[in-house]
Parts: structure tokens; C-alpha cells; sequence
């Protein structure tokens, strides 16, 4: 029975950022889903990964047509989406190229700003949680860490990440077509994260003297506002806040509007109509996306953003096409060791292992022990040839009756592991990965 | 001289314009440097043209529609020469050195009457009155180029899709202040052109105001941009309302200029101008 891999998922390019938010808003989800999967006993292991610009499930099974539509089924329920309606959204990918695709988002080829660092840790993440709740296995744990090792690959040896700066300088560029001078503007940081923080650090790096922090813990804006030279308020000033501020910066996990249409209505009158720039990089979004309509209230979400850092994106295109070879070459590898992971290949692997020792040893041994009769020559091949035959006739017997078996993949791993047979490829990697740090 | 000075400036003006415009589309900063110092040239020399046309008439030269036209372009090069000072925006140049060019192509294709002067407009209330009021004209013309490149940029902003424009046009806030700042000024020229012209009026015919046609639309235009003036510093009017009040100002602003000449026959008219309307 062949292990399939399935990579169902929808992403930034091909769902609305209000469908992404229906399967983000839950955070117990990825919990539910990885739980409802295992107990389908349809998939053998199970990945899921929910970030504000995807939800992707990838899974190992050995029914995979039914198992797609079992993912596609629980989606559905949990996005509380109807099924014909998702399937425009929804994209599918089946064995290798699940797995480029699990590479390349790793890599942040696949991100919307391409190179933004952050989606190596939501991924480390999501892959923590499928150990925690044990339904990544063998070949989950390889193809994963293996991701991780591409995307290394892909951040130290092409210019790539740097695009992760790319949206922040985008939202700082809109800042100025704005506000032009932006030294005696006040920004507001609601909530915290990678990336609020870092379209932070670019305002102040472009002028920007005055920072204030809200957070729903008064602890964490008190350290934040440390961290910038900034003031800390409560969540609960921030109506006032926004009176006085121009830049807001929100990127809460709050399921609902923080800043509503509403609310600001009758601000912008005692803001005297000064211009007042939102930057809502939260999934589900915390401001009310009305807000956009008032006059002089500009509201970019993430989606938005990327229509500006669309052209960025040309710009490093020659390091893309570098990336995604790096991408190729680490598909390719991975390829080949999925594809021993069949019982005839580790066992051919495993007797040609066996056969080079004894060769080896041979020959060393034949030149110190002098010159052979040609029947004795032939008694120590005999001899050589039946030790080896018979150490690897038991792990050989049980692979064989483990090939039915769901557990093969297991006994597989654990023989290749044991007799080392991936060494010249895990040789390699060391190598490469050592001289990456 | 007159003709030979007036070839000479447009010639520059068109050069600077056309550079200006290439400005826009490929960006480079030796474009705008050699475009703007053309446009200096070319505006002394307009402004050499104007004093001696002044000197040989003795009144403004505002009289007849064509002379009119070309001091309308000086004014609006002055106004954005006089700005550029302070806010250093080239994109802006591209603009009003175009309509300047406009206006001046334009006065070509008027031909203009023989002029005899009569010695009642050889005052200097008159003439004073021409030029604060052209002056205003050319300011409050930065005010509506500034308020529609603010609609176009703003058009972008809040509606997410970034023209080519959007790289070139300047930021929101500037383009508001140019608004404000260029108003300030061209209202209180308007003004000025207003009461210069009641002391003139009241001096050559005896009244302050007689609700000539031109003077009503003018004080309707003047109402228009009063309001617009208080809204912006008693209540915080900007942006996008600001910007289209001040383009339907002008808009008034410009029928006062040029439409109340053909539709109402009033002693402001132009071409009535020449000929002795006084008592």
C-alpha cells in the first residue's frame, strides 16, 4: 500500500482575506482539525498550519481521494463555509509537489511578501502542535525538517529575506504620501507581533519621534514601549488615543473590531479632520473595514498592502529564480528518500550495504593474509558472504512482514536510521547546514 | 521690442513646459534643474514685456483679452515661481508651466484691437487693481491645480490603485498646504484687487460699486473662497471637500475672468475697456 502525500490548503493569491479570516478566527482550530483527522483514521499523519495569509492541511495517507474530501468536508464545517464555495478557493497538491509547496512556503517563496521571515516560526509552530498531539510520523518529521533546512538554504544563500522588509517600507511609504514629514506624527501600536514591530521600527528609523503601545496586557505594552523609547497605555485609552495619533498600527488577536466606523465618525470632527492612517495587519482584521469610506481615515489591511509591495517583488525576481532551485534540489532529495521508503529499496539498500563492508573487508584482510589457494579463497567468500547473509536475514524478514502493515513506514525509517543508510545524503546535509549558521 | 520680447519668453516658457512635462514621465532631476531655470528666464523676460508695455500705456496691460491672457500666465508662473521657494515641489511645475503655455498659445489666436487709451484709465488704482487682482487670479489657479493633483493622489491613496502618478505626485498633507497657503494669499490679493478697484471706481465714476456683472460674479467668487478660508481654520475643513470647494471657486472664478465677457456687455468688458465708457 503506497503512502500518498496530500497538501490541501488555501492561500493569500487565491482566497479573499474574509475567507481566510472564517478559518483563522478560532484558535482552538488547528487543535480540532489535527484531532478530527487522526480520528478519521483516514490519514496516517497530519500537519496543519493556520497564519493570517494561509491555512494549509498536509497529510500522509494511503486513501488519498477520500481523505481529500474528508479535508475539504472539515474545513467547510470549521470556516463554516459552504463546500462549493470553498472548493474555488481551495487548491490541492498530491506527492512532490505537496512537497515543493511545503518547501517553498517554508522558504517564504510562497509568502505575500516574499522573504518575510515570520512564516519559518509560524510553521515550527504548527509542527510543534502535530508533535504535541503526535499525528506527525516519520515521513511528516522528515519532509518538515527538511523544510526547515530549505528554507536555511534559501535565507543564507540568496538575497531573498530581504524582501522581509519590504511591506513595512511599504507601509512607511504610504505613510509619506500621506503625511510627508513624518518626525512630529504619533504612532499607535495596538497589540504586538513580528511584523507590527517591525513596520514600528521602520516608522522610527523614517522620522517618527512619538510611539505609543496599547495592549490588552499592561505588562507586555510596558515592555514594548521599553523596547521603543514609547509610552504604554491600556487598551482602554485607545479611543482617546486615536484623537491625538495618526499612524495606528493594529495587530490584535481580537475577534472583533477594535476600531469601528462608529467610533471614529465622531472623532474625526474633534481631530479637526487631520488625517489618520490605519495599518491593519491583523487577521481577523481589527478595524472595521468601513472605516476606509470616512474622509481623510486611509485603512490598509494586509491585503492592501500588497498591492504596494507588488512592485518590490520584480525587483527580486532573479533571487527568486535562485530560491526556488534551492527549492528544486531539496524537492528532488526528498523525493528520493520518500521513495525508499518502500520495502524492496531498503532492502536492496540494505544487502548493498552489507555487500560493500564485505568487499572492503576483504580486500584489506586478503592482503595481509598473502596468497590463497583458489578453493580457500572461495571457503572465505562462502564464509563472509553467509555471516552477512544471515545477520541481515531477520531485519530483512521483518520488513517483509511489516510491508502491510501501517507501521512500515516506522520499521523502515528505523532500519535506514540503524544501518545508516541515507549516510552519503545526511553527510552531505551536516555539511551544508553547518556551514549555513 | 514688444512683439521680439513676447516671441522670446513664450519660446522659453514652451521649452521649460515642454521639459517639465518630461520631467514627469522619465524623472530626472537635470530635466527639472535646466526646465526651471528656462522658466525663470522666461518669466523675466515676461516680466520685462509687461513693464514696458506698462510704461508705454501707462495702465496695466490688461486691457484687451490677449493682453489680458498673457498677464494671467505671468501671474500663474509668478505664483508657482514664488511658491517653489518655499515648498520646493517640482511635479507642480509640470502643471502650471503647461497652463502658462496654454495661455500664452492661446493669446496668439486673439487678435487685438488698436489701442488709444483714454487718460481716465491712466490712474494707478487701475492699475493697481489689475495686478493684485491677476495676481490673486494666478494664486488661486495653484490653489485649484494643487486641489486637483490632492483628488488625484487622494483618488489613489484611499482607493488603493497606484497610477504612475502616484510615485510622482507628492504627498497629501503637502498638497493640502500648498492649498491653504496658496489660498491665503490669493484671497487676500483678490482682496485687495477688490477695494483698489472701488477706490478706483470711486474715483473715475463717483461710486464704489454699481453692480457691474463682472463685480457681482467677483463677489460671488469671493464669498465662495471666504467660506472655504473659514471653514479651513474654524472648523478643519481639508482634504478632498477643501479641494473641490476651491475648484468650484474656481471654476466661478474663472467665468468671472473670461465668460462674463461674452454673455454680459458691462463696462468691464474687455474690449469696452478701450473705448471711452465714462461719463
Amino acid at each position: 500500500m503506497m503512502n500518498a502525500i496530500l497538501n490541501i490548503g488555501l492561500n493569500h493569491e487565491t482566497a479573499p482575506i474574509e475567507v481566510r479570516e472564517c478559518l483563522a478566527k478560532d484558535p482552538r482550530n488547528p487543535v480540532l482539525i489535527l484531532n478530527a483527522l487522526r480520528q478519521s483514521l483516514l490519514v496516517k499523519e497530519s500537519f496543519f498550519l493556520s497564519t493570517c495569509n494561509r491555512v494549509e492541511v498536509l497529510c500522509v495517507t494511503d486513501r488519498p481521494s477520500e481523505s481529500e474530501k474528508a479535508v475539504i468536508q472539515l474545513l467547510s464545517d470549521l470556516g463554516g463555509i459552504p463546500q462549493e464555495r470553498l472548493d474555488e478557493y481551495l487548491f490541492v497538491h498530491r506527492e512532490i509537489d505537496a512537497v515543493r509547496h511545503i518547501f517553498r512556503i517554508a522558504s517564504s517563496l510562497d509568502s505575500m511578501v516574499v522573504g518575510e521571515p515570520q512564516i519559518l516560526g509560524q510553521m515550527k509552530e504548527a509542527y510543534t502542535l502535530s508533535v504535541a498531539e503526535k499525528t506527525s510520523g516519520v515521513i511528516l518529521n522528515r519532509l518538515l525538517h527538511k523544510a526547515f533546512h530549505a528554507a536555511k538554504r534559501v535565507r543564507s544563500e540568496t538575497g531573498i529575506a530581504d524582501a522581509a522588509v519590504s511591506i513595512a517600507y511599504a507601509a512607511v511609504e504610504l505613510a509619506k504620501k500621506i503625511f510627508y514629514d513624518l518626525s512630529d506624527r504619533k504612532v499607535l501600536l495596538i497589540g504586538a507581533g513580528e511584523m507590527a514591530e517591525l513596520i514600528a521600527r521602520h516608522l522610527l528609523n523614517f522620522g517618527v519621534r512619538s510611539l505609543v503601545v496599547a495592549n490588552r496586557t499592561f505588562d507586555k505594552a510596558v515592555r514594548l514601549a521599553d523596547f521603543f523609547k514609547g509610552q504604554a497605555v491600556s487598551f482602554e485609552e485607545i479611543g482617546a488615543r486615536i484623537l491625538e495619533d495618526d499612524i495606528v498600527i493594529a495587530s490584535t488577536a481580537a475577534p472583533d473590531y477594535i476600531v469601528t466606523r462608529d467610533l471614529l465618525k465622531g472623532l474625526m470632527r474633534r481631530r479637526r479632520n487631520r488625517p489618520l492612517f490605519f495599518i491593519d495587519i491583523a487577521v481577523p482584521r481589527n478595524v472595521e473595514p468601513e472605516v476606509n469610506e470616512i474622509e481623510n481615515v486611509y485603512l490598509y489591511d494586509i491585503d492592501d498592502l500588497k498591492g504596494v509591495v507588488a512592485v518590490n517583488l520584480e525587483q527580486r525576481r532573479s533571487e527568486a529564480i535562485k530560491a526556488e532551485r534551492i527549492v528544486d534540489e531539496e524537492t528532488m532529495r526528498f523525493g528520493h528518500w520518500l521513495r525508499t521508503l518502500e520495502v524492496v529499496p531498503t532492502i536492496i539498500d540494505l544487502k548493498e550495504k552489507a555487500e560493500k563492508i564485505r568487499n572492503m573487508e576483504m580486500q584489506k584482510s586478503l592482503v595481509h593474509l598473502g596468497a590463497f589457494l583458489p578453493e580457500q579463497l572461495q571457503a572465505v567468500e562462502t564464509l563472509t558472504l553467509s555471516i552477512t547473509e544471515k545477520i541481515l536475514n531477520d531485519p530483512i524478514l521483518l520488513l517483509n512482514r511489516k510491508a502491510e502493515r501501517p507501521t512500515k513506514d516506522v520499521f523502515l525509517d528505523l532500519t535506514r536510521t540503524l544501518f545508516n543508510l541515507d549516510q552519503d545524503k545526511n553527510e552531505e546535509d551536516e555539511n551544508g547546514s553547518q556551514s549555513n549558521d | 521690442m514688444d512683439f521680439w520680447l513676447f516671441r522670446v519668453s513664450m519660446s522659453l516658457i514652451l521649452l521649460a513646459a515642454g521639459g517639465l512635462v518630461v520631467f514627469i514621465v522619465k524623472q530626472q532631476k537635470p530635466v527639472f534643474t535646466w526646465s526651471l531655470r528656462l522658466l525663470w528666464i522666461g518669466y523675466i523676460c515676461l516680466t520685462f514685456l509687461l513693464l514696458f508695455q506698462y510704461r508705454q500705456m501707462g495702465v496695466a496691460p490688461a486691457l484687451t483679452f490677449r493682453t489680458a491672457l498673457v498677464f494671467f500666465a505671468w501671474a500663474v508662473l509668478g505664483a508657482y515661481l514664488f511658491l517653489y521657494l518655499k515648498f520646493k515641489l517640482m511635479i507642480l511645475g509640470s502643471f502650471i508651466a503647461s497652463l502658462a503655455a496654454v495661455l500664452l498659445i492661446l493669446s496668439l489666436f486673439i487678435t487685438a484691437p488698436e489701442i488709444t487709451i483714454h487718460p481716465a484709465l491712466k490712474n494707478p488704482w487701475l492699475s493697481l487693481h489689475i495686478l493684485t487682482s491677476v495676481l490673486g487670479n494666478g494664486m488661486l489657479s495653484v490653489t485649484f491645480i494643487a486641489a486637483l493633483m490632492y483628488l488625484i493622489q487622494e483618488r489613489q491613496i484611499k482607493h488603493k490603485q497606484f497610477g504612475s502618478l502616484y510615485k510622482r505626485l507628492p504627498s497629501l498633507e503637502t498638497l493640502d498646504n500648498i492649498s491653504q497657503y496658496s489660498l491665503i494669499f490669493g484671497f487676500s490679493l483678490l482682496t485687495i484687487g477688490m477695494i483698489t478697484g472701488s477706490i478706483y471706481a470711486q474715483s473715475a465714476l463717483g461710486t464704489y460699486w454699481q453692480w457691474d456683472s463682472k463685480e457681482v460674479w467677483t463677489l460671488i467668487v469671493w464669498l465662495i473662497y471666504a467660506v472655504l478660508l473659514h471653514e479651513r481654520f474654524a472648523v478643519g475643513l481639508r482634504g478632498r471637500k477643501a479641494a473641490w470647494l476651491s475648484i468650484l471657486a474656481f471654476l466661478f472664478l474663472i467665468f468671472s475672468f473670461i465668460g462674463v465677457n461674452f454673455w454680459f456687455s458691462d463696462y468691464h468688458r474687455f474690449e469696452k475697456l478701450l473705448r471711452p465708457h465714462l461719463p
